[in-house]
């Protein structure tokens, strides 16, 4: 165990370093001189001086780099122009409410996905089957910023029932705040349960067919048993991990899901800074995901790990 | 009589190419069918547009803003008038040129480099390998949305940041497939025949390894689909006045409450175009698997 946790913790090194090298070559995108573009539209003399002096664009890029990565390293993601704050600190006030978000939309994935996924194994090649099969194409195939905005108009406009947009935090009202995030959830969790429908199908088709089960039904086992106890157990744990994986969906969903339902959250800010050309939040945000995502990916692989006696020995 | 018959039909199963064996399974599948059947129509109208489009996409006209579906115009008018039939007409577009162009640019970079990766191997498989999951580390649309930020929002711009980011993808296809055909006696045995590098690469190993990059390519075209509708909807994509099915989502979220039929049509096209994609995805996997009969 200890010399698997060694290299996999050895192996994400090399990957940390080349996506900061990934997202460090992003301002090289810019046209022209960063501390000009960076100023923003009122280019002031006294803020291109002092990004030319910060970003040190006069020494080499790979001496840039450094400087650049040494900041990061440290916690310094640079800071926004436009909200004169930390990049960092605006993470860290926004992620909470994505996180929030991202925890219903999950659950609601996972009340959707794993029974329609077992119901459609085993019931295979009936008309339940192909149901939930049609169900997870439609997650699949719907854009989720469309979804969002027909469920602000049955919901919102024509029913009435829930808030259109806005955002109220848990602390001042837990009914509003899932009011409010109940649509929002529903359409980013809609995706995920068809990825988790399909999973769960697969891995249920192929521990079903597997001799223990065969075993258990043998014996005489009630039905709803074999399954839900002997089959499910099993398949359960690549799906937990396959889902921990989709964690990226989530975040990308959520910059979307976000700006239709106008909520202050990470991928809210993302766009914003799009718009204000904040660079620093813009690359700051993308750093702060993919290092995110690595992490995730290894707690994910451990647990797998850690699940699986047979990988163990 | 009936097994000289059946010896015929197997002989002349036996003679059939690999792509007329696929294009007969594929037919078989009929939601595989439909999504066919739609991508074909969704060309057609694209490439139809002047001619089906019963207005100017960008003609605005004070005297017709936000009027309901009607007999002249179908799917009803926008903010400043222009009908949205011929917008979404017109929109099909940009989402098909978006959804090829990018799948395009990603084949173009993956496909190479991951044939590097897989049969060279050693330290450039390594390097190759940590690039790319470092790439794929970055949540897909976050990644294109950044790159699309710093290059700038044109419709170009975005499929050059969508390729980008679905590059790392093919990259990783292309290169297991490598591995796993690299090893069969036929390269094997060209190798030992002497045949150059680029020889085996080309003539032995590409051939071996289409089918499943031609499965991913039509289930990336979907994600490009999308991807393209999420950057014009934030504004990163086509820009106005061209239209697009992302950005008049974009504009029709503003006006829900009053002019519904402004969000539905645009949304509609992309869910069915993006369906189809995927449905015709899944029916290629199916043709192009050899172990099925």
């Amino acid at each position: 165990m200890t010399a698997y946790l060694a290299r996999r913790l050895l192996t994400i090194v090399p990957t940390l370093v080349f996506v900061s090298i990934l997202i460090f070559s992003l301002q090289q995108l810019l046209p022209g001189d960063p501390a000009v573009v960076l100023a923003g539209e009122d280019r002031d003399p006294s803020v291109v001086a002092y990004l030319h002096a910060k970003l040190h664009l006069d020494e080499p890029l790979p001496v840039r780099y450094l400087y650049w990565l040494r900041g990061v390293v440290t916690g310094d993601l640079g800071e926004s122009l436009r909200m004169q704050k930390p990049v960092l600190a605006l993470i860290e006030e926004k992620l909470p409410v994505t996180l929030e978000l991202a925890l219903i939309a999950m659950l609601i994935a996972l009340i959707i996905g794993i029974p329609a996924g077992i119901i459609s194994a085993v019931k295979r090649n009936t008309v339940w089957d192909y149901a939930a099969n049609v169900v997870a194409l439609w997650g699949l195939s719907t854009p989720n910023f469309w979804l969002g905005i027909m469920l602000i108009l049955f919901f919102s406009v024509s029913l009435g029932w829930l808030p259109a947009s806005g955002y109220v935090s848990p602390f001042e009202s837990l009914r509003g705040n899932l009011a409010a995030m109940i649509m929002p959830a529903f359409v980013l969790g809609n995706a995920i349960a068809a990825v988790l429908m399909r999973h769960t199908r697969s891995a249920m088709l192929q521990v079903l067919s597997s001799d223990y089960v065969r075993t258990a039904r043998a014996k005489g086992l009630d039905e709803r048993k074999v399954v839900l106890k002997h089959a499910l157990r099993n398949a359960l744990t690549p799906i937990i991990t396959l889902g921990a994986l989709e964690f990226g969906t989530l975040l990308s969903g959520a910059v979307l899901t976000e700006q239709v339902f106008t909520i202050p959250g990470f991928g809210k800010l993302i766009v914003d800074a799009v718009f204000n050309r904040d660079y620093a939040v813009v690359q700051g945000v993308v750093l702060f995901t993919a290092t995110a995502y690595i992490v995730l990916n290894l707690v994910a692989d451990l647990a797998y790990f850690a699940a699986n006696p047979r990988l163990r020995a | 009589m009936t097994t000289a018959t059946a010896d015929l039909a197997t002989a002349s199963k036996r003679d059939e190419t690999p792509a007329r064996r696929a294009w007969r399974r594929l037919l078989r599948r009929r939601s595989a069918v439909f999504g066919l059947a739609v991508v074909v129509l969704f060309i057609a109208i694209a490439l139809a547009a002047p001619l089906i489009a019963p207005f100017d996409p960008v003609q605005t006209s004070w005297s017709a803003i936000r009027k309901a579906p009607s007999a002249e115009h179908l799917f009803g008018t926008d903010e400043i008038g222009r009908d949205v039939l011929s917008r979404v007409v017109w929109g099909a577009r940009a989402s098909l040129l978006a959804g090829v162009v990018s799948v395009a640019i990603s084949l173009a970079f993956g496909l190479p480099i991951g044939l590097l990766a897989g049969y060279a191997g050693g330290w450039v498989d390594g390097l190759i390998s940590r690039i790319t999951d470092a790439m794929l580390a970055c949540p897909f649309l976050i990644l294109a949305i950044a790159l699309a930020a710093f290059l700038g929002p044109s419709l170009t711009n975005a499929m050059i940041a969508i390729g980008i980011s679905a590059t790392p993808i093919f990259i990783r296809l292309t290169r297991a497939q490598v591995l796993s055909v690299k090893v069969e006696e036929y390269v094997e045995a060209a190798r030992a025949l002497g045949s150059s590098h680029l020889n085996i690469v080309l003539r032995h190993i590409l051939p071996n390894i289409v089918p499943p990059l031609i499965v991913q390519a039509t289930l990336a075209i979907a994600a490009a689909v999308i991807a393209e509708a999420s950057l014009s909807f934030l504004g990163l994509g086509q820009q106005p006045p061209a239209p697009s099915w992302g950005s008049m989502l974009n504009t029709a979220k503003n006006y829900i409450d009053n002019a519904p039929w402004m969000a539905i049509w645009p949304g509609l096209s992309i869910f069915l175009l993006v369906l189809s994609f995927n449905l015709l995805g899944d029916g290629l996997r199916d043709a192009l698997d050899p172990r099925q009969g």
